[in-house]
């Protein structure tokens, strides 16, 4: 009976996690004409994996140079940015208010304020408790200046997408797949094969000429990889990953120590639940 | 089964305590409830349930203190919520993926009711109770959807007060009373929180009267024949304590391992795209616990018609223990019938998928969902309003166990009642 009842647990629990994940998964994105979607192994994924700091650095700075002329991080301040887990995390500063190099970042971003003596609005550099500062005034010019689409808040894309880090991807690399015939652009629009219906407002982002940019090295000692448009695409990737789920590590090391103290909780109560049945037992 | 109470105060403050509110009595009543001994695992949901509740109502109430029920900021709150609020992404994610095991919970606990029919004479009311907690779940579930102001959040709330707007005649004012305006907004979004938050309550109070029916008429068992016997039975502790404890600990690790590591995979990913009213994301679909009847809810043209068979959907569990005419309670005593209840199951299934897919698309052999969901559908209310109604009259049952005793003497992997005057702790 005992392995019965174990085997019977085990079962039921399999078939829980497996058709609930099963739920989870058929919920996956499709993709237009013919293009194979590329799936990295992103190694944040799995039990155990985690977010890159250097990756997530380079990323930033392929956000900073490249997305950031269009694209906010709505969710995002700059002291996120040296949180534990973070880009530029430094445990020398704790307080990530006092670490140098997000004061440095914010200082590069002009934030509307209010002046107190009059009243009146001016403009000052970031500091590290400022959100990161809309692009555009409004969504009227937003759209404007981008021939009538908004470019969408990217702090939270990679989530707001099936399989959102493939999806973004994807998305900055699929641009030379040949455009079909079905699949009409008008000015103003791009062919994409990975956004739905095709059509997309936004150009090309991450050009393979060599020379948009070079990483340089935030970091003594590092050894920044070619500037390729892959890389960069990775790059970003893995920064707009931790903006939208920025508890990652801290999640998955509670989760860790959960199931180890749930799986000793089991063992204790199954023994004890033998126990006491045990009682039942005519005595022999 | 509600027999005489055994409890005798011990000391003079619970003497003096027990003449005035009796309600050690009650909690050590509990405790000694004669519980049929050969319940299986099926039978620890109710607990399961218990503690589900209690996780949702104490994260809810944490996540109301950082929530701010507002068009412009909801979206954001709940963002500053997993970001910003020590331990925010824990009790967010707890909510949110606790619903989904909330639900899970709940159709285990209804499966295993339908098939051994615990609905039946004398727990009538205890089933009815149980349907209206179910009810009063799927409402709270919705109100709860949206709340964070996701696209799902504002166009599943657009779709389902729409259908109140089919009700003839007064349809298009109920809806605007429902909405406080003419379409979901900010009004919407503050009742619906405040509902949200009432709603959580008023199932722990229907829980409470679903425990007491159940102490009423003592739980049903896996053959449906009433215990009999002193040997039937054994106290509810330690017996079923330790081992609903031991459920509870299995499945919060399914839970956890949702919670930890695929916190948003049961959701949607348009939800963490803010609601825009003027861009209708290309697919609206519900929960997964809310495919089946949403599958129900289209497998007609007509818009009222839909509503109607959905709501009926639910209605017709509600006269369950009439519409059922066998007097044998457990399935596994009813060779037909039991056949008939794995195909209900799959059709549950099949429903479900059917409320995940575009109607017009080709399931399988060129048969669309909208046919197949039409299949299901008839077989769902056939299988309450036709076989389940003739089967009892026409089927020959199998030869039950004269008791629970004896059906464990017959199988000798038990313990043998025989030697067995339970030692209480
Ligand atoms: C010149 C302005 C501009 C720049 C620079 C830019 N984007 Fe965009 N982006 C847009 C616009 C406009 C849209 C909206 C497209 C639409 O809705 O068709 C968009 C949409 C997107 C989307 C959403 C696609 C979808 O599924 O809806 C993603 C992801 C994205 N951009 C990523 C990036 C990344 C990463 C970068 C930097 C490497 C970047 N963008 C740089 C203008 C820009
Ligand atoms: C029967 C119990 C309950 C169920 C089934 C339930 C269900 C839900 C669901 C499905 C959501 C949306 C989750 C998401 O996607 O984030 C939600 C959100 C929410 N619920 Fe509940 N809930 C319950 C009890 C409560 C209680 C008692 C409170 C107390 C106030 C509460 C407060 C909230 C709040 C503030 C949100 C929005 C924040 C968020 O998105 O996480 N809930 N609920």
């Amino acid at each position: 009976m005992a392995l019965k009842t174990v085997r019977n647990l085990m079962i039921a629990g399999g078939v829980a996690v497996a058709s609930l994940t099963g739920i989870a998964i058929a919920s996956g994105g499709s993709v237009a004409d013919g293009y194979e979607m590329v799936h990295k192994h992103w190694h944040w994924s799995g039990v155990t994996g985690t977010y890159d700091q250097e990756a997530m650095q380079r990323g930033y700075n392929v956000y900073a140079q490249v997305c950031r002329s269009c694209h906010n991080l709505d969710h995002l301040a700059f002291r996120h940015l040296g949180d534990k887990g973070g880009p530029f995390y430094d445990e020398r500063y704790e307080n990530p208010n006092d670490n140098p190099l997000v004061k440095n970042i914010a200082a590069e971003y002009e934030v509307i304020d209010v002046n107190p003596e009059d009243g009146s609005e001016i403009s000052r550099p970031g500091i590290p408790a400022d959100m990161f500062p809309p692009v555009y005034r409004n969504t009227a010019e937003a759209a404007y200046v981008n021939n009538g689409a908004i470019p969408p808040d990217l702090s939270v894309m990679v989530k707001a997408r099936n399989n959102g880090a493939d999806y973004v991807y994807n998305l900055m690399l699929a641009y030379d797949h040949p455009q079909p015939d079905s699949v009409v652009t008008s000015s103003g629009q791009y062919y994409n094969p990975v956004m739905e219906g095709g059509k997309i407002a936004m150009g090309p982002q991450l050009q393979p000429q060599v020379g948009v940019f070079e990483y340089q090295s935030e970091t003594e000692g590092q050894n920044p990889p070619e500037a390729t448009v892959e890389q960069m695409a990775a790059d970003v990737v893995e920064f707009l990953a931790w903006s939208a789920d920025p508890k990652l590590a801290e999640r998955k090391s509670a989760g860790m120590m959960s199931m180890v103290y749930l799986l000793i909780l089991a063992l204790l109560l199954w023994l004890s639940y033998k126990r006491i049945w045990a009682r039942l037992k005519p005595k022999t | 089964m509600s027999g005489h109470s055994t409890y005798e105060p011990k000391w003079a403050a619970a003497r003096w305590m027990d003449q005035r509110l009796p309600i050690v009595r009650m909690g050590a009543d509990f405790m000694t409830m004669p519980t049929p001994r050969n319940l299986n695992y099926w039978w620890t949901f109710g607990g399961i349930l218990m503690l589900c509740l209690i996780v949702q109502i104490a994260s809810g109430v944490i996540l109301g203190m950082h929530y701010v029920a507002h068009v412009d900021y909801a979206f954001d709150s709940v963002q500053r919520i997993r970001r910003d609020v020590p331990y925010g992404w824990l009790m967010q994610s707890t909510h949110a993926v606790g619903a989904s095991m909330f639900f899970l919970a709940v159709y285990m606990h209804i499966f295993r009711a339908l098939y051994y029919g615990s609905y039946k004479a004398p727990r009538e009311v205890l089933w009815i109770l149980g349907c209206l907690i179910y009810l009063v779940m799927m409402a709270t579930a919705f109100l709860g959807y949206t709340l964070p102001w996701g696209q799902m959040s504002f166009w599943g709330a657009t779709v389902i007060t729409g259908f109140f707007g089919a009700v003839p005649v007064v349809g298009e004012s109920l809806q605007q009373w429902l909405l406080g305006g003419y379409a979901v907004d900010n009004a919407t979004l503050n009742r619906f929180y405040s509902l949200h938050y009432l709603l959580p309550f008023v199932i722990a109070a229907l829980s409470g009267l679903h425990i007491w029916a159940l102490h009423v008429t003592g739980s049903n068992n896996p053959i449906g024949v009433s215990d009999k016997v002193k040997t039937d039975t054994l106290p509810f502790h330690p017996y079923f304590t330790v081992k609903d404890m031991l459920a509870v600990t299995v499945f919060l690790m399914i839970f956890a391992f949702f919670l930890f590591y695929l916190p948003d995979a049961l959701g949607h990913a348009d939800n963490l795209i803010k609601a825009d009213p003027l861009k209708t994301p290309p697919h609206i679909v519900p929960e997964w616990y809310f495919l089946p009847f949403y599958a129900i809810l289209r497998a007609v043209p007509d818009k009222l018609a839909g509503i109607l068979l959905m709501v009926g959907a639910i209605a017709v569990l509600f006269v369950l223990p009439w519409l059922d005419t066998s007097r044998v309670r457990s399935m596994r005593f009813r060779p037909i019938a039991r056949w008939f209840f794995f195909i209900f199951i799959f059709m549950c299934f099949i429903l479900g998928w059917c409320g995940a897919e575009t109607p017009d698309d080709n399931a399988f052999l060129g048969l669309s969902f909208y046919r197949l969901s039409q299949i299901a559908t008839i077989y769902y209310f056939g299988y309450f309003l036709v076989i389940l109604p003739i089967l009892g009259l026409v089927e020959n049952p199998e030869e039950r166990p004269a008791s629970i005793t004896q059906s464990i003497l017959d199988h000798g992997d038990k313990p043998k009642p025989e030697a067995v005057q339970a030692p209480a702790e």
